[in-house]
């Protein structure tokens, strides 16, 4: 799992069948010190996350696993809210 | 999930049997600015996606979780047309207006 800040929304109406319910949004990883780490990708919600907010991800196969339908092409999900994280003794903002 | 826009189709007559039967699109991939990028991908089609089509792709073992894909050689597979998205607020990309 890595943590990133949500930055955008994607709308699809024709999505595959099983996740048409479920939020996509940008995400922007992020590494120790809250700074932007490599080229953002889109996940799906899960937690009701909007832009802005610090969140957690995880990616690959185990991302379909966090959607309400398990059997989906899904290769990234966002799993939770970061209230705080904490790194080398120094918090870690969005 | 990446987004790309699709630019050309695959025809291979001789192939795993396996994916026989499977659309192969290319999709060139667009990041979160909606910049095309050097980066090309072979993906099956789960959505009836069309040319010039923006789409959202899984890759990896993700890309096998569909009826189409399942226990085959995919490693990527389109699952969404995308309608628009915006970021920070901004609309970037907006599917009926282009």
């Amino acid at each position: 799992m890595y943590l990133a800040r949500v930055t955008g929304r994607v709308v699809a109406t024709h999505k595959y069948e099983g996740i048409e319910g479920v939020p996509l949004q940008w995400i922007q990883p992020l590494d120790e010190r809250g700074e932007d780490m490599g080229a953002q990708l889109v996940a799906c919600s899960v937690v009701g996350t909007g832009p802005g907010d610090l969140v957690h991800f995880v990616d690959g196969r185990e991302a379909a696993l966090a959607c309400p339908e398990t059997f989906v092409p899904v290769d990234a999900a966002i799993i939770g809210f970061v209230e705080q994280a904490v790194a080398n003794g120094a918090r870690i903002r969005s | 999930m990446l987004i790309g826009k699709v630019v050309g189709s695959v025809v291979a007559t001789r192939k795993d049997e396996k994916i026989e039967g499977r659309k192969l699109l290319v999709v060139q991939v667009h990041n979160q600015r909606n910049e095309p990028q050097e980066q090309y991908v072979v993906a099956v089609d789960a959505v009836q996606a069309g040319a010039g089509d923006m789409v959202l792709f899984a890759t990896g073992s993700s890309a096998r979780q569909t009826e189409l894909t399942e226990g085959r050689p995919v490693d990527a597979v389109i699952m969404a047309v995308v309608d628009s998205w915006d970021l920070g607020g901004a609309n970037v990309y907006e599917k009926w207006t282009r």
